[in-house]
């Protein structure tokens, strides 16, 4: 039996947003804001093309953003996760980069479009009694949300964060509050790291370190002591440039129904085979749970999911279509 | 500034045996009353249409999981066992377990597991047809899934009988303290020890998803504490859900002849089958919420605090998502379904559940001209759940 009921409250935060439709495959974000962290780093906080909520991370994660000029580059997200609505990353100028930097610094402006693939996350945060996170430069990104969550969790971490200059070194004011926990260790003042900091910890501490190749190469040799698991590394430069990202249609080949689709750049593969009357059974369409898990038969696609790693990727054996497409004409899929 | 706005009330017991045995006229109620509905009853919030369920759903950040998913508010009231890592945790505890669970049992690690899943299938279907008639619900939802999960998961030979005894109580306690919670306390000392017990490192196989999740604490991924408890949540969570899922689409099939003829003919559309059968019967029929925060829905406004019951399978028959929701229809794209829930805490299981039931679907559809009721049924009533206790039928052979 149902009827009106009167309760009071003095709230006014958001209301619950209807369930988002099927977006066309891809999330379109908006720059919403641009500034200057550090001397050479720019921050970028980003939202969703409709305001919606964006795919969930865990510190760690990072995703790829592709910009109007085609280039695709992977940042770590450093913002707040209690923020469904926004994500945030610092981007350092490279000189002898390849362009995605120069572009991020010297083009992109609030308004902008970037596109979205991921989150994935290489560097999740393990549990631990005792965290030392130990940064080279930008390879702050990934370490701040892990010193919020462990501060959240009570485990107490010590941060060692090394930079060519004060300058240069972003966040210095945000990691201000977190007083004698954090070593701010520009080089020109201090000179090279000191590492041995890795053999003071108490047993059980967990080292994750994010910054340049040779910062990465001198912790491990310091911490080779530690058992295994215990170190967790991850560099700030993508190893590998993913495949050109298309903007333009290609085709999809479904081997067992002899069907071949064609998509447009504003549909998901998953719509396109659904409309050529071969639905393939989806669920979250955000490249998170892995309903729609397609074997790809022949052909590169473009991964835009949270689920591969960079091993399955190589392989290359299965995709998901609500998110992810193809870098080549033809795809094969196993459906 | 003090607003003041209306929310409309239900006296109705959700939990009461008549709605367990029958939930469709109530949800139906409910999502007409509004997108939120106090349960005068238990002094506690409801969701029962789609849009606001799934919002709801994936919105971890304001309907947190952690102060617990049933009834009973663990910001107040002590758990009767310890909290799932999983189920009723929030980030960031959440976060290490989810990780390393999920690739355990993602798609791509089962493919090993399909081969042999089809031939226990294939043999299951054989003596059934052997015998004509059978009880759907104990000799195939039940049969299937005790022959192959256990297995997998890692579990040695005895006392498996405990499984599905633990899982009913488990769903019953996210209900109230009624006759159905009160049926289960009198053998869980036992059972409960037992599925504790199979959770240790040396009582799982070595190839197991057990051993994988005692594989994840030696890298450090999570602790050694951590690992009994994650074992603990695929015996909790992993077989009575699959076992009525089965139950239910073949309950699906008995009310649509036409659409065991269609999956005949095109035996692809038997992960469809399934997930429709999930979307059409919702065996996993509500969970609850705690709200973080002030939440506004509408003109209503959900305080912080409060516990709110989202009737998932009353989300997946809202004609404001479903077209004619009330029929099973291979046809429809039943994707987007919450039956396993949506978002952070979607079922980690799902793909181990649609592997199941696609093996069986594909044995029986080889096989099984028709699938004809042999007598009456009967609901199996649990608070959480919504069941089969017995489906006689007659399997006619190909």
């Amino acid at each position: 039996m149902l009827s009106g009921m009167s309760i009071t409250s003095d709230a006014s935060p958001r209301q619950v947003a209807p369930a988002a439709p099927s977006s066309g495959g891809k999330v379109g974000l908006r720059v919403t804001r641009v500034e200057t962290l550090a001397e050479g780093v720019r921050g970028l906080t980003l939202s969703a093309a409709d305001d919606g909520r964006l795919p969930d991370w865990t510190p760690g994660s990072h995703v790829d953003l592709t910009f109007d000029n085609g280039l695709t580059r992977q940042y770590s997200l450093c913002g707040d996760r209690w923020d469904p609505h926004t994500y945030r990353v610092a981007v350092l100028r490279e000189p002898a980069g390849r362009g995605g930097s120069a572009y991020v610094h010297d083009e992109l402006a609030e308004g902008d479009r970037v596109e979205l693939a991921g989150p994935r996350n290489n560097f999740a945060l393990a549990p631990a009694d005792h965290y030392l996170f130990i940064a080279g430069g930008i390879g702050i990104t990934p370490l701040l949300p892990m010193m919020e969550q462990a501060a959240m969790l009570d485990i107490p971490w010590t941060l060692l964060y090394g930079g060519r200059h004060r300058a240069s070194m972003a966040f210095l004011d945000q990691l201000a509050r977190w007083g004698d926990r954090v070593l701010v260790r520009p080089q020109d003042e201090y000179g090279l790291l000191d590492l041995s900091v890795i053999g003071d910890q108490p047993a059980g501490t967990k080292v994750y370190c994010c910054g340049p190749e040779p910062l990465l190469d001198a912790v491990r040799v310091a911490a080779a002591g530690l058992p295994a698991g215990h170190l967790r590394t991850e560099r700030f430069v993508a190893g590998a440039i993913p495949p050109p990202v298309r903007s333009t249609s290609f085709e999809v080949e479904l081997a067992r129904s002899g069907v071949t689709v064609t998509v447009e750049p504003g549909s998901s593969v998953l719509d396109a085979v659904a409309g050529a009357g071969v639905p393939i059974l989806a669920s979250c369409r955000q490249g998170i749970c892995g309903t729609c898990e397609t074997g790809v038969i022949d052909g590169t696609p473009d991964h835009r999911d949270s689920l591969l790693d960079d091993e399955d990727r190589r392989r290359g054996d299965c995709f998901y279509p609500c998110v992810s497409r193809a870098a080549c004409d033809l795809l094969v899929l196993d459906a | 500034m003090t607003l003041t706005t209306a929310v409309p009330t239900s006296a109705t017991d959700p939990f009461g045996d008549d709605v367990l045995a029958d939930p469709l006229p109530f949800h139906h109620e409910l999502r007409e009353a509004g997108q939120v509905v106090h349960l005068e009853r238990y002094d506690v919030y409801a969701m029962g249409r789609y849009a606001e369920v799934h919002a709801a759903l994936v919105d971890w950040q304001r309907f947190q999981s952690g102060a617990g998913v049933g009834l009973s508010n663990f910001r107040r009231e002590k758990p009767w066992r310890p909290p799932s890592l999983l189920l009723e945790t929030d980030p960031p505890g959440h976060d290490a377990p989810r990780h390393v669970l999920e690739p355990i049992l993602a798609p791509r690690s089962l493919r090993r597991l399909r081969e042999s899943w089809q031939q226990t299938a294939d043999d299951l279907v054989d003596s059934l047809l052997d015998r004509g008639t059978i009880d759907a619900v104990a000799d195939l939802a039940e049969a299937y899934p005790l022959r192959v999960f256990p297995d997998a998961v890692g579990l040695g030979p005895d006392g498996r009988e405990h499984l599905l005894p633990y899982g009913d109580h488990a769903f019953n306690a996210f209900g109230p303290p009624n006759h159905l919670v009160e049926k289960g306390q009198a053998g869980l000392p036992e059972v409960s020890g037992w599925v504790g017990e199979q959770c240790a490192r040396d009582r799982l196989t070595p190839d197991g998803f057990g051993a994988r999740i005692w594989e994840a604490a030696d890298r450090g991924d999570i602790t050694h504490d951590q690992a009994p408890l994650i074992v603990r949540s695929l015996l909790t969570a992993g077989v009575d859900t699959t076992v009525h899922a089965l139950a239910a689409v073949i309950d699906g099939f008995l009310s649509a002849p036409d659409q065991w003829e269609l999956l005949r003919r095109d035996p692809g559309r038997a992960r469809v089958a399934f997930d429709e059968a999930i979307r059409w019967a919702s065996p996993v029929q509500t969970f609850f919420r705690t709200a973080t925060v002030d939440v506004p829905l509408g003109d209503a406004v959900i305080p912080a605090g409060e516990k709110i019951l989202m009737f998932l399978g009353s989300a997946n028959r809202d004609p404001r998502r479903w077209t004619d929701p009330d029929r099973f229809d291979l046809s429809r794209d039943p994707s987007g379904h919450v039956g396993f829930g949506m978002g952070l805490h979607q079922c980690v299981g799902q793909h181990v559940a649609r592997l199941e039931a696609e093996c069986v679907l594909r044995a029986l559809a080889s096989r099984v001209r028709a699938i004809e009721p042999a007598g009456e049924s009967r609901r199996h009533l649990n608070n959480t759940l919504r069941a089969w206790a017995s489906l006689p039928v007659r399997l006619v052979p190909a």
